[in-house]
């Protein structure tokens, strides 16, 4: 069974009370909205891409601690990198919390990110994981269509 | 005995030489109590999502599609006899249930919600057009919210909302200012489903009513806690949901009082729903299966009568001293855990409690009592417009049934003091 301390690492309650780069971007030429209607999160991501390299990320919004942690985490991993190379970490972020439960994670690559390993195992807050990794890829895209994660197919229902 | 009996908004009464409720016997009769999550005995108190079902619901539905089933008002032989039976007796049940007039004020639909967006379709397009305003609450479920918005968009009229307090009380004052030339009807909730508020309906349909406006009362949430009696509270249309009252998804009530539903044409086209079809004309059928297109849920009505049936076997003061004494033992219980504030502090309440924690998002709140085998809702609950008044983003809630107990509420406690450790 999955123990809670597999989705409440330490880092992810650290990221989550202190979370780094918490900030709008006043020289932000990218941004993007994301939210996750059923739960309530919402971040906007600020990126300042200097070419291909990121050399800024803030974020702004409200979530709950995964979603949080997330977005933080994240900010901090991409900055420095490429626009590829931060898409590369995406899908494998990606690929990691939607991975077979039972299968040991492949958390390789992912440095800190690996923290989220344990999301897999709870299915209903995959997607608090996810959303800020989505966000991400709309900024990146330039994409002019607000992010969200509502898959209700997969996702916890609404009701009452 | 619960049918028909008090007026649906009396308080609950709490004599303590009465006997009280048998909740161990109760408990018996719903076979999922007894599962185990997560290694734990399942602690459910998301009642006000749904509700559990006892064996006699679960039999109805067995027993129905086993021996029972064959499509209803057609035909000649034994078995669609005895199903149009079934299905008329439900009928029944649920006039007795809510004490209206006559059977064919009862209409069967899929839900509170289809209830709800019947009456906005049908009523709404014949009654409303440019710059009048339908009147709401502001603790209004997304389904008494939404309908409304729809046929306003269409017909160019306009939302308005009674306002409630910092405690999630309705301002009953301000209904008389709100209620103008061009309100057309009132929408409210009768017991909030994120607060747990049980708001004054018989006041507010009386309010409204002396300026000739009709009212319809989402129950949903009402009917699995007070007796409602539609006669005593002189509502328009009344809205049930089956499931929220220990009876199967996919099955709800309409009440309208026969006036209104007789002057008010089909939501949906369809068989059964017709008295004759040629290509140049159709005229419908009579009440309720004017509104009641297609081959209707007929299993589902006759669990929810086994779920009429079931609560009829109670005694209901017992019921609300129960259900009374969780929500002040809850209250109480919660409000000891630091960092903790009540949502919804209204002095009349069904046994609804809504809470946020400093610091934790309800979300981590939900996955953490989870592990503890306790199922409570988290988030905005289908009441955005309430989380944005209290100013946050979510809540978490535990809704108790009959069926709950003390040591479940302490269960809960003792999970929701864990989320604590986990934060810190």
């Amino acid at each position: 069974m999955a123990d809670l301390g597999d989705l409440y690492q330490q880092i992810i309650i650290d990221h989550n009370r202190n979370p780094r780069n918490f900030r709008k971007l006043d020289d932000a030429n990218r941004t993007a909205h994301g939210d996750n209607p059923l739960c309530g999160d919402k971040i906007t991501l600020y990126l300042r891409l200097d070419g291909e390299v990121i050399a800024d990320a803030g974020f702004q919004g409200s979530g709950c601690a995964i979603s949080k942690a997330s977005a933080s985490l994240m900010t901090s991993a991409v900055k420095g990198k490429t626009a590829t190379e931060a898409e590369r970490l995406f899908h494998a972020f990606h690929a990691m919390v939607t991975a077979d439960p039972l299968a040991p994670p492949d958390s390789g690559s992912l440095g800190k990110l690996a923290a989220f390993a344990g999301v897999r195992q709870f299915p209903a807050r995959v997607k608090c994981a996810n959303l800020s990794w989505h966000t991400l890829h709309a900024a990146l895209e330039a994409s002019p269509t607000p992010v969200t994660t509502d898959d209700r197919t997969t996702g916890p229902g609404a009701g009452g | 005995m619960r049918a028909g009996a008090a007026p649906a908004d009396s308080a609950a009464p709490t004599g303590a030489a009465r006997p009280r409720l048998d909740v161990a016997r109760v408990r018996a009769d719903f076979p999922i109590l007894q599962e185990r999550v997560h290694g734990k005995p399942l602690v459910y108190v998301d009642n006000a999502a749904t509700s559990q079902k006892p064996r006699q619901v679960i039999e109805a539905l067995l027993r129905y599609y086993a021996t029972e089933n064959a499509n209803v008002h057609r035909g000649v032989y034994y078995l669609s006899e005895h199903a149009t039976a079934l299905y008329e007796g439900a009928r029944e049940k649920a006039r007795r249930f809510l004490n209206a007039r006559e059977a064919r004020e009862i209409v069967f639909v899929r839900s509170s919600t289809e209830a709800i967006n019947l009456v906005a379709s049908s009523y709404g397009r014949t009654h409303l057009g440019t710059g009048d305003e339908v009147l709401v609450t502001a603790m209004e479920h997304h389904s008494d919210i939404v309908p409304w918005q729809l046929v306003c968009e269409q017909r160019g009229a306009a939302l308005r909302v009674i306002p409630m307090d910092e405690r999630g009380v309705l301002c009953v004052d301000e209904v008389p200012k709100l209620i103008g030339a061009r309100t057309k009807l009132v929408a409210l909730v009768h017991v909030s489903n994120s607060l747990g508020t049980i708001n004054p309906v018989a006041e507010i349909v009386a309010l409204a009513h002396a300026r000739g406006v009709p009212v319809l009362v989402d129950g949903a949430q009402a009917a699995p806690h007070l007796l409602i009696d539609v006669q005593a509270l002189d509502c328009d249309f009344y809205t049930v949901s089956g499931h929220k009252m220990f009876g199967p998804t996919g099955i709800g009530l309409l009440y309208g009082k026969a006036e209104r539903l007789d002057a008010m044409p089909p939501y949906q086209g369809g068989g059964d729903m017709i008295r004759s079809v040629t290509f140049e004309k159709t005229t419908y059928a009579p009440l309720p299966a004017k509104f009641e297109a297609g081959t209707p849920h007929i299993a589902g009505a006759v669990g929810l009568g086994a779920a009429i049936d079931y609560l009829a076997t109670l005694e209901w003061h017992q019921v609300e001293a129960h259900e009374a004494d969780l929500l002040v033992y809850a209250t109480a219980s919660l409000a000891g855990v630091p960092g903790l504030r009540l949502i919804g502090t209204a002095p009349r309440k069904a046994s609804v409690v809504s809470f946020v924690l400093d610091g934790v998002h309800a979300h981590d709140v939900g996955t953490i009592v989870d592990r503890e085998g306790v199922a409570i809702r988290t988030g905005h609950h289908c009441t955005q417009p309430v989380m944005d008044f209290f100013g946050v983003p979510a809540t978490a809630r535990a809704a108790f049934a009959f069926y709950n107990t003390r040591e479940e509420v302490d269960a809960l406690v003792a999970a929701v003091r864990k989320v604590r450790e986990v934060f810190g």
